[in-house]
């Protein structure tokens, strides 16, 4: 039996940026809610997906909005509770246990501590696998689960039911909430039997998040470099290392569309990586040609340390390594490139697994 | 005519300089540090003074820049007991203050806090009604827990400070006047936790600062001294002593700012590395229109997470006092260090260390001490060494880079004569004169400035209405300050949108700088 304990925290929260390929939010906030927690309450059951009975009830937790916004106005702490506990009122029914919608960024620790104050177990599994930036992007939705019935609740009490004809609208109502409820907000959804989990869910991603972190964490510790070890663990890629040189973040249409321009060291010495974020990095071009494309995972990590960089904190002279990880399967499919595959986002290009483009760089 | 003095006090130097009314040194000296810290103040006055032969009256502003704060909160020693109030009610129960603090820092201050109602959202509306009764009452409770200072928090205090000072107005009918109050939006910027955390080492350290900065007033005094005094800020620039004194904690990491400072203005260059080479380390940091470069990440001050805005510095333990392995192959210069005993222990001033020192003095970068003493040593040592060192300046330039192409560097610090002329990278390297005082230089000549921190809604007014308002806000914070209205200008201006939202919601970060008023 495994459990997560205090420690295991800090490890989550860097592994937890890795996975949120750029974005997410900082982990911070999550992470000294849930260390807190379980000081309170002791230490959080970790289950597999196999150990879910196929028709217990499965609850996500998580926050939704600007985690910007977080680090100033700390949550309550009780809004999660609130959350989980009025869809089990609405369902009729007992949850089984915890689940994480969003294995990467401050969505990793949240679900945590939700566990953690009630004293259910949490499922190592997630909705993504990763971050993305729209409710509807988790392969639940994808495989035509409704997000409702949903709750989003905010520090002052206030609550709201959802129950919505589609996925889109869902993000609509309750992005349009969140806004109103001062930009941040505890949510929970998708709420599932064990065996839809056992079918969709994204395993293990909790504590693959733990490993990569405590790797990172015991690598610095050892004076070592990280990366090998993160892509050993992850199956990902080393696609390029070099010192940024120009970043440009375009805010014309009122989302963030972002290009940095990396310039090669060592074995990149004279080639050029571009890489594309909006919240999250999308895709990644090396001397033109394509190496990683979303939904695969591209996170910018400091060169000598291991630690990932945000989309944020992207940086004119930072060094750095660009890896790409390959994503869930599921996300592969059609109806997944469909929901977030690159020309939902825009960008020009026909996905191609990382495993492909990496053979041609 | 009208003077200038420039003070920094250093872990191992006191330094002093007098400069005139078109900034130029006419006086400078290096004195050792003391353990009470004004004795070293007063022993440096003492000789600028001397030397300057000006009348002490014509000192017209004095300028002092120290670690004071710094060594009281890593030490933990001095510290007061400390309240905190936090406006956030309902928000904030879910990380109370003092979390992940050491334990032995928490002893130090046994602390106590209060959440009571209040808080704004991002946009100025407010989370809740502040309650003057419930703060009073908590006032209270924090004062029968014996607290000698108060530190009061508030969501989204940047944006609207108005409840942390209504806290401020009813501690004084509790405890007192003369009690001291912290306020948080006076010290950081966003981010709660971090700023409360900077607020609540202030509030330690105050009545430990007001004794410090007093007994500098009183050297000053007691050398005919009648100048206004400032004390210098860890982003380059000046704050008056009264302020200095109610919030101490934003000195920290003024000693590598003035460096940076002094460097620019000695050179006359804006944009270079800096390259400030002590008895112990060499600290290199940036400099990006004449101001340092400054750090994105949270910075920890004695073990508390804090989010100063620091310069962003690299250092390595390369120092004048760095000792030298002839044996180790390659040969190993520092980190190890004689440090201040370097007057008495390296080889050219009749000791037994081999230190860098004497390296450079063999290999005949710099005529200093008793160059017979190290006559010894064999060429292709000596080249070695210095390849050595050679190449840990370059390796730190290069990590310090911004672009690839060359850039000017500037070497300053009492220990800059281990740089060699010529290094790889820079486009020229710049050996200013004075370059030994550049910190107390970089005091002398600081700004004065105001600055500006919040999430604005962009959507509503438009980008470039909400971007003037925000630079006319802080060019008037500067003036408030004490800056010279024509001199103000925009330093720094930093936009970052925030993600996961469609309602244009945009923190604008903007500093403003200008002349001291005359």
């Amino acid at each position: 039996m495994q459990y997560l304990e205090e420690g295991d925290l800090d490890y989550i929260g860097i592994g937890a940026a890795i996975l949120g390929a750029g974005g997410g939010g900082d982990p911070y906030v999550g992470k000294l809610m849930a260390k807190q927690a379980i000081k309170k309450h002791g230490k959080v059951k970790l289950i597999t997906t196999d150990e879910v009975p196929d028709d217990a009830l499965i609850i996500p937790s998580a926050m939704m909005g600007a985690p910007a916004v977080m680090l100033e106005k700390l949550p309550n702490g009780n809004e999660p509770e609130i959350a989980f506990r009025s869809l089990e009122k609405y369902l009729g029914k007992k949850a089984y246990a915890v689940l994480s919608i969003e294995a990467g960024g401050l969505n990793s620790c949240i679900p945590i501590y939700t566990a953690a104050c009630l004293g259910l177990p949490i499922v190592d599994a997630d909705g993504m696998g990763r971050a993305f930036p729209e409710l509807p992007m988790v392969t639940f939705s994808v495989a035509g689960m409704s997000s409702t019935p949903m709750v989003v609740c905010d520090e002052k009490g206030n609550k709201m039911l959802l129950e919505t004809v589609s996925n889109d609208w869902s993000e609509i109502l309750a992005r349009t909430a969140t806004v109103a409820m001062g930009l941040a907000s505890m949510i929970s959804i998708y709420c599932l039997d064990g065996m839809s989990l056992k079918k969709y869910g994204v395993k293990g991603t909790i504590s693959l998040a733990k490993n990569i972190g405590e790797r990172i964490v015991r690598a610095n510790k050892s004076k070592t470099n990280p990366i090998d070890s993160i892509l050993e663990v992850t199956k990902g890629y080393r696609l390029f290392d070099g010192k940024i040189v120009d970043i440009r973040r375009d805010l014309t249409t009122g989302f963030i569309r972002g290009e940095v321009t990396i310039e090669g060291m060592d074995n990149d010495k004279g080639s050029t990586f571009k890489l594309f974020f909006q919240n999250e990095n999308l895709l990644g071009l090396k001397n033109g040609k394509p190496a990683a494309i979303t939904p695969d995972l591209i996170t910018v990590i400091d060169r000598e340390k291991g630690f990932p960089i945000t989309t944020e904190s992207l940086k004119y002279g930072r060094r750095c390594t660009v890896i790409g990880m390959p994503c869930d399967p599921f996300w592969r499919t059609e109806a997944g490139i469909r929901q977030v595959g690159p020309r939902y986002f825009k960008y020009d290009f026909d996905y191609v697994p990382i495993e492909e483009l990496v053979k041609e760089i | 005519m009208r003077y200038r003095l420039g003070i920094d006090v250093g872990g191992t130097n006191t330094d002093a300089v007098i400069l005139d009314n078109k900034n130029k040194v006419i006086a400078k000296c290096k004195e050792a540090t003391t353990a009470d810290v004004s004795s070293g103040i007063k022993k440096a006055v003492d000789t600028v003074l001397h030397s300057s032969r000006i009348n002490p009256s014509d000192i017209a502003d004095a300028m002092l820049g120290t670690t004071h704060a710094t060594n009281a909160i890593v030490e933990r020693k001095g510290l007061s007991k400390v309240g905190v109030i936090r406006l956030s009610a309902p928000s904030g129960f879910g990380i109370p203050p003092f979390v992940e603090w050491p334990s032995d820092i928490l002893e130090a201050i046994q602390y106590s806090y209060e959440i009571v109602k209040g808080g704004y959202e991002y946009n100025g509306a407010l989370i809740s009604k502040t309650d003057k009764e419930e703060i009073t009452k908590a006032l209270r409770i924090i004062k029968d827990k014996g607290a000698e200072a108060l530190a009061v928090s508030c969501v989204f205090s940047p944006v609207n400070s108005e409840q942390e000072k209504l806290v401020q107005e009813l501690a004084v009918g509790v405890l007192g006047k003369e009690f001291p109050v912290t306020l948080s939006h006076e010290i950081g910027s966003i981010g709660l936790i971090e700023r409360e955390n900077a607020a609540i080492l202030n509030a330690a350290i105050r009545r430990l600062a007001e004794n410090a900065y007093g007994s500098f007033q009183n050297v000053l005094k007691e050398h005919g001294i009648l100048a206004d005094l400032f004390i210098t800020q860890n982003d380059g620039t000046l704050m008056s002593i009264e302020y200095a004194k109610k919030y101490p904690v934003l000195t920290i990491a003024s000693g590598p700012t003035n460096s940076l400072r002094g460097a620019a203005f000695l050179s006359g260059i804006k944009d270079a590395i800096v390259i400030d080479v002590g008895g112990t380390t060499t600290d290199v940091g940036v400099l990006s229109k004449g101001f340092p470069r400054e750090s994105s990440t949270a910075v920890e001050i004695g073990g508390v997470r804090t989010n100063f805005r620091m310069p962003d510095l690299l250092t390595i333990g390369l120092g004048g006092g760095s000792l030298v392995d002839l044996k180790k192959e390659p040969i190993t210069v520092g980190p190890k260090s004689v440090g201040f005993r370097i007057h008495t222990e390296a080889l050219i001033f009749g000791g037994s260390t081999l230190t860098a020192t004497d390296v450079a003095v063999a290999a005949r970068m710099y005529k200093l001490g008793d160059p017979a003493r190290v006559a010894v040593l064999k060429k292709e040592e000596t080249n070695k060494t210095v390849q050595v060192i050679r190449e840990m300046v370059e390796e730190v330039i290069d990590k310090m880079k911004v672009s690839a192409g060359d850039v000017p560097v500037i070497v300053v610090g009492g220990g800059s004569i281990l740089v060699p002329e010529k290094l790889k990278g820079a486009s020229e390297v710049i050996k200013p004169e004075h370059f030994e005082v550049a910190n107390a230089i970089g005091a002398a000549i600081a700004q004065v400035s105001g600055s500006l921190d919040g999430v604005f809604d962009v959507a509503t007014k438009g980008r470039d209405a909400v971007l003037a308002e925000v630079k006319e806000s802080a060019k008037i914070e500067a003036i408030k300050a004490g800056a010279e209205p024509d001199s103000v200008e925009i330093v720094e201006l930093e936009e970052i949108p925030l993600a996961y939202l469609p309602s244009n919601a945009v923190r604008f970060r903007v500093k403003a700088v200008g002349d001291l008023k005359h």
